[in-house]
C-alpha cells in the first residue's frame, strides 16, 4: 500500500515495545506487521512447555536470542507430582542448537535438564550468556562443568533451589582464567565445597560481578576475602553464617561489609551465631531485600537486625520473627513491598513459636506499600482477616497457609469464607491466591464475584461441592492458573465451564471427586485441550468410568498431545480413549 | 427458546467469547438472557444457572455399564439461588475434623438422579482423602510434642519446598539464646558427606519399589537402625501395593488386611531391600553398620527376592537415564 512504512522503520518502532503482551497485540493489527514482528521478536517466554512444539516456536520466531520455559506444575514443588512427570528440556535445546546458533540466553523452571543438555548448550551457542535454572533438576555438576568450561561469555549462572547430583566441587574450577564475564552466579543450593582459591579467583577477575550467592560449604572465614574482591556486589548470599567466636574474624568481617557500598540484597544464613550478625550492621540501612528463611535466630536478634533496615522492600523470615518481631517491622519498614513468614516447625503438633495473626495485621496496617504476603500460622480469625484487607487494598498476592487442613476461626469456631471474602472484595487487584482453613463453597462464592483480576489461585481441602469450583470457573474473568488438591469438586463443574479451561494455561486437580468418564469428555470435546490423568493404579480404562481418578492436569496445547509421559500417566485423546502405550 | 436437541448424541457446546468456530452443533450461540428449558429424561430440576456468557449444554455420558444420555439447559441467575450442586457424598465420615461434618450435610438431596446415582453407586470410600493419608509419612522433627494426636501427615501439606523441611530440628535450642553464652559452633560437614537432596538437615534418598510405578523418598536421618527403616518401606508401600495387585479394590486403607511387607533384610520375604552406592554399586541393605550406610548410600530400591540373582549377576551401574524421547515436531 502507498501508504504504509518502509518495514525498517517498523522495526524501529517494535524494537521498543518488549512486554509479550504487547507483541502479541502488535502481531495482530495485520498480515504485514505479524510479519515483520515474528522477525524481529527477541525474547520468548513459554508458560508451559507442552503447550507449544519447538518447532512451531522455530518456525514463527526465526530470530530469537532469549528464551524462557516452564515445566512441572507448581504442586510438584510439595511432591504431589510424581518423579517421571515430564518437563525435559532437551528437546527444546536440540531444536534451538540448530535453529538459533545466536541464542544467549535460557531460563527455565521446573524442568528436567540433563547434564547431556547442559553440554549441548555449553557448545552450540557461541555467544551464550544467561543460563537460569529454577527448581530445576536432572544435572550434575559435571553438566555444570561444561557450562563453566565452554561458555566464553558466560554473564549469569544461577542455579535457584535446583536439585543438583552433587559429585564434586571440582567444576568450579572450569571457569578459565580468561573468563571475566560474569555478572551473576548462584551455587546456593549445592552441597559440596567447591575450591576457595579457585571461587576467590573468579570473584575477583569479574568486575562486572553484581550477584553472588554461596552454598553452605562456604565458611564464615572465606568470606571477607570474598568479599574484599567484589566491593561492587549488590547481592549477597553468604554461605554458613557461623564460626568459633574469634574477635579477628568478626573485625575483618565488619570491614569487608563496610566496604561494600552498593549492597542491597542479603541472603544465606545457613547455621547463625548471632554474635557474629553486628558485622553486617553497616550494610542494613541500604538493603532493601533481606532472606532470612534459613536464619535459626530469635526474636531478639531479628528485631534487632530489622531495625536498621528502615529501607527494606522484601522481607523473608522464619517465624522465629514471633508477632513481636513483626511489630517492629511494621514500626521500622515503610517501605515494606514483600514479607514471607515460613514455619519453623511445620510438622510439629504444638505450636514453638509466638506467632499469630496478630503479627500480619500489624504488618498490614503499618506498612502501605504492603503488597505481597506468604504468611504460614496456626491461626486465624475471620475478623483479622477483614482487618487485612481493609488496611492493606492494595495487595496483589495473598498467600496464607494455616498449618492444620481445615482449620476454623479460632474465636467464633466458623469457617473462613467472610475472611478470605473480604480480601477478595476489597483487594481489586488481587493477581494470586492461596486459601487455607476450613472453606464451604461461600467462599468461592466470593472469588468469583470479586476476584475479577485473579489469574492464579490455589485451594486445598476446601468447599462442599461443584458448585464451589463453578463459581470460580465462571467468574473469575483473568483466571490463568488454578490448582486444586483434596476438595470435593467434581465433573458437574468441569463440564460446564469446559469452554472456560482453553482460556486458561492449565488445570490441575489430585484427590477430588473427578471421574474418567468426565476426562474422557473433555478431552473428546476439547481438542485443544490436553486431558493428563494421573493414577497409580494402572490404567483407568480397566475401572469403571464413574471412578475417581487420582490426579488431573489440563492444559490449554497447539502441540497436540505429548509422547513423552510416564506409564502412570493417559493423555485423553480424540476419540475419548486414552491408550494403553507399547512398553 | 432453543429446542431441537439431539438427544441421543453426545453433544458438548462451546462458546467461549466471540468465537463461532468452536459451536460444535448446529445451535446457535445463545446470550445469557436467553432461558432454556431444561430438560432431561428423569425430568429433574435445574441444576445452576450461568451468569456468564459461557452458556455452555451438555451432554454427559453416565457410565457402568448402560450409556444414558442427558441434556441440561441452565437457567438464568435468578433460578438458581436456592440449589446447589449435589456433591457425591464421598466426604462422610471423612478422616478430618469433626467440626467440618455440619457442612457436608445436605449436598444430598437432589433430585437428580441421573448422574449422581450412577455415581453414587460406585463402592468407593473416600479413598482420595485416604491416599494421602497413607502415603509418605513425614517424619516428626525430634522435639515434638505429644499432648495430642498429631494427624495423619498428608503429602505436600503444609506446603513447603523440601529444602526448608527440618531447619527447627537443626536448631536444638528451643530456649530463647542468651546473647551472651555462645556455643562454639559446630564444624562444617565435611564435603564428603553427600547430601541427596538439598533439605537443611534430612537425608533424603529416592526409593522405588517393583511394581509401583510412582517412587517415594525417604528421610534417613529419621532413622537409626535398619529395623526402622524397614518397618517404614513396609509401611510406605503396603498399601500401594496392595493396590497394585486388585485394581478394583478401592481400598487403600492400611490399618488390616493389606499383606505386610516383611523379611526385606533377610531374603526371607517376598521382597528384599537393597541400595546403590556412591559409587554406583548394587548392594543388599543391612551389611554394614548403619552409619556407614547412611554416607554411602544414594538410592534405594525394594526388588523381589526372586530377581534379586539376575540382578547382581548384572551389576550395571544405573546411570542417569531420563526418558528423552519426545517426539520433535
Amino acid at each position: 500500500m502507498a501508504y504504509s512504512f518502509p518495514e525498517e522503520v517498523l522495526e524501529y518502532v517494535f524494537s521498543f515495545i518488549n512486554s509479550d503482551k504487547d507483541r502479541n497485540a502488535v502481531s495482530l493489527v495485520c498480515k504485514s506487521w505479524y510479519e515483520i514482528e515474528r522477525w524481529c521478536r527477541r525474547r520468548i517466554f513459554i508458560g508451559n512447555c507442552y503447550a507449544v512444539s519447538p518447532g512451531i516456536m522455530i518456525r514463527r520466531f526465526p530470530e530469537i536470542r532469549s528464551v524462557e520455559i516452564k515445566g512441572k506444575p507448581h504442586f510438584a514443588d510439595f511432591n504431589l507430582v510424581p518423579e517421571g512427570w515430564g518437563g525435559y528440556v532437551y528437546p527444546w535445546v536440540i531444536a534451538m542448537s540448530r535453529a538459533y546458533p545466536w541464542l544467549e540466553e535460557i531460563r527455565l523452571k521446573r524442568m528436567v535438564v540433563s547434564d547431556e543438555c547442559l553440554e549441548l548448550i555449553s557448545k552450540s551457542f557461541k555467544n551464550f550468556k544467561v543460563l537460569v535454572m529454577s527448581s530445576c533438576e536432572g544435572f550434575s555438576t559435571d553438566g555444570l562443568a561444561s557450562v563453566a568450561a565452554n561458555c566464553r561469555n558466560l554473564k549469569e549462572l544461577d542455579l535457584r533451589e535446583s536439585e543438583v547430583e552433587d559429585l564434586s566441587g571440582h567444576w568450579l574450577s572450569h571457569f578459565p582464567d580468561t573468563c571475566t564475564s560474569l555478572v551473576s552466579l548462584n551455587i546456593a543450593c549445592l552441597g559440596s565445597e567447591v575450591s576457595f582459591s579457585a571461587l576467590e579467583r573468579l570473584v575477583s577477575r569479574c568486575p562486572n560481578l553484581r550477584m553472588l550467592q554461596l552454598n553452605r560449604a562456604v565458611p564464615l572465614e572465606k568470606l571477607p576475602n570474598l568479599l574484599r574482591g567484589a566491593p561492587q556486589l549488590a547481592e549477597l548470599g553468604t554461605g554458613a553464617y557461623s564460626a568459633e567466636l574469634r574477635p579477628e574474624l568478626l573485625s575483618s568481617l565488619l570491614d569487608a561489609f563496610t566496604g561494600c557500598k552498593k549492597l542491597k540484597g542479603l541472603s544465606g544464613f545457613w547455621d547463625v551465631v548471632p554474635a557474629y550478625l553486628p558485622a553486617i550492621y553497616p550494610v542494613c540501612h541500604g538493603l532493601t531485600s533481606l532472606n532470612l528463611s534459613y536464619a535459626t535466630i530469635q526474636s531478639p536478634d531479628i528485631s534487632k537486625l530489622i531495625s536498621q533496615c528502615q529501607n527494606l522492600q522484601r522481607l523473608w523470615v522464619l517465624d522465629y520473627i514471633e508477632d513481636g518481631g513483626l511489630d517492629i517491622l511494621a514500626t521500622t519498614c515503610k517501605n515494606l513491598e514483600e514479607l514471607r513468614v515460613f514455619p519453623s516447625d511445620p510438622y510439629g503438633v504444638e505450636q514453638n513459636v509466638s506467632l499469630t495473626e496478630q503479627g500480619l495485621v500489624s504488618v498490614s496496617e503499618g506498612c502501605p506499600k504492603l503488597q505481597s504476603v506468604l504468611y504460614f500460622c496456626r491461626r486465624m480469625s475471620n475478623a483479622s482477616l477483614v482487618t487485612i484487607a481493609q488496611n492493606r487494598p492494595n495487595l496483589i498476592r495473598f498467600r496464607l497457609c494455616i498449618i492444620e487442613a481445615r482449620a476454623t476461626d479460632y474465636l467464633t469456631l466458623e469457617p473462613l469464607d467472610a475472611g478470605f471474602g473480604a480480601i477478595v472484595e476489597n483487594c481489586r487487584e488481587l493477581r494470586r491466591l492461596s486459601l487455607s482453613g476450613l472453606l464451604t463453597d461461600r467462599v468461592f462464592e466470593y472469588i468469583g464475584k470479586h476476584a475479577k483480576k485473579l489469574e492464579m489461585l490455589s485451594i486445598a481441602f476446601a468447599g462442599d461441592g461443584d458448585l464451589g469450583l463453578h463459581h470460580v470457573l465462571s467468574g473469575c474473568e483473568s483466571l490463568r492458573k488454578l490448582e486444586i488438591r483434596d476438595s470435593p469438586f467434581g465433573d458437574k463443574a468441569l463440564l460446564a465451564n469446559a469452554a472456560k479451561l482453553e482460556t486458561m494455561r492449565s488445570l490441575w486437580m489430585s484427590s477430588c471427586s473427578v471421574s474418567y468418564g468426565a476426562c474422557k469428555l473433555l478431552g473428546q470435546r476439547l481438542p485443544r485441550l490436553n486431558v493428563e490423568v494421573i493414577d497409580e493404579r494402572g490404567t483407568p480404562e480397566s475401572r469403571p468410568e464413574s471412578c475417581h481418578i487420582e490426579k488431573l492436569y489440563i492444559y490449554r496445547t497447539v502441540a497436540g498431545r505429548r509422547f513423552d509421559t510416564p506409564d502412570f500417566i493417559w493423555t485423553v485423546d480424540e476419540e475419548g480413549n486414552a491408550p494403553l502405550r507399547i512398553a | 427458546m432453543e429446542e431441537g436437541f439431539a438427544r441421543n448424541e453426545l453433544e458438548l457446546r462451546l462458546a467461549p467469547p466471540g468465537d463461532q468456530e468452536l459451536n460444535l452443533t448446529h445451535t446457535k450461540t445463545t446470550t445469557n438472557t436467553t432461558k432454556h428449558i431444561f430438560q432431561e429424561k428423569d425430568h429433574n430440576p435445574s441444576l445452576l444457572s450461568l451468569g456468564n456468557s459461557y452458556s455452555t449444554i451438555i451432554s454427559h455420558t453416565t457410565c457402568s455399564g448402560s450409556k444414558r444420555v442427558l441434556e441440561k439447559s441452565w437457567l438464568n441467575e435468578s433460578q438458581t439461588q436456592t440449589h446447589k450442586f449435589s456433591s457425591l457424598d464421598t466426604l462422610n465420615g471423612t478422616p478430618w475434623s469433626s467440626s467440618c461434618s455440619k457442612y457436608y450435610d445436605q449436598q444430598k438431596d437432589m433430585k437428580k438422579e441421573s448422574l449422581v446415582a450412577v455415581l453414587q453407586n460406585t463402592t468407593e470410600k473416600q479413598q482420595a482423602f485416604l491416599t494421602d493419608a497413607s502415603a509418605v509419612k513425614n517424619t516428626d522433627g525430634p522435639n515434638t510434642s505429644q499432648k495430642r494426636t498429631a494427624p495423619a501427615p498428608v503429602v505436600g501439606w503444609p506446603p513447603i519446598r523440601s529444602f526448608r523441611k527440618n531447619i527447627a530440628s537443626n536448631n536444638s535450642t528451643k530456649v530463647k539464646v542468651e546473647p551472651k553464652e555462645q556455643k562454639l559452633a559446630p564444624p562444617l560437614k565435611s564435603a564428603n558427606e553427600k547430601q541427596v537432596e538439598n533439605s537443611c538437615n534430612g537425608l533424603f534418598v529416592k526409593i522405588n519399589m517393583d511394581g509401583v510405578p510412582i517412587g517415594r523418598k525417604v528421610d534417613l536421618k529419621a532413622y537409626d537402625s535398619y529395623e526402622k527403616l524397614s518397618s517404614s518401606v513396609d509401611e510406605l508401600f503396603r498399601g500401594l501395593l496392595a493396590a497394585q495387585r486388585d485394581p478394583s479394590d478401592e481400598k487403600i486403607q492400611n490399618d488390616e488386611g493389606d499383606k505386610l511387607i516383611t523379611g526385606l533384610l533377610d531374603g526371607r520375604g517376598e521382597y528384599t531391600l537393597v541400595y546403590e552406592d556412591n559409587e554406583g554399586d548394587r548392594m543388599l541393605v543391612g551389611d554394614v553398620p548403619w552409619h556407614m550406610f547412611v554416607s554411602a548410600v544414594k538410592r534405594l530400591r525394594v526388588l523381589k527376592s526372586s530377581d534379586l540373582s539376575s540382578l547382581f549377576a548384572g551389576g550395571r551401574k544405573q546411570g542417569k537415564n531420563r526418558t528423552e524421547t519426545a517426539v520433535i515436531q
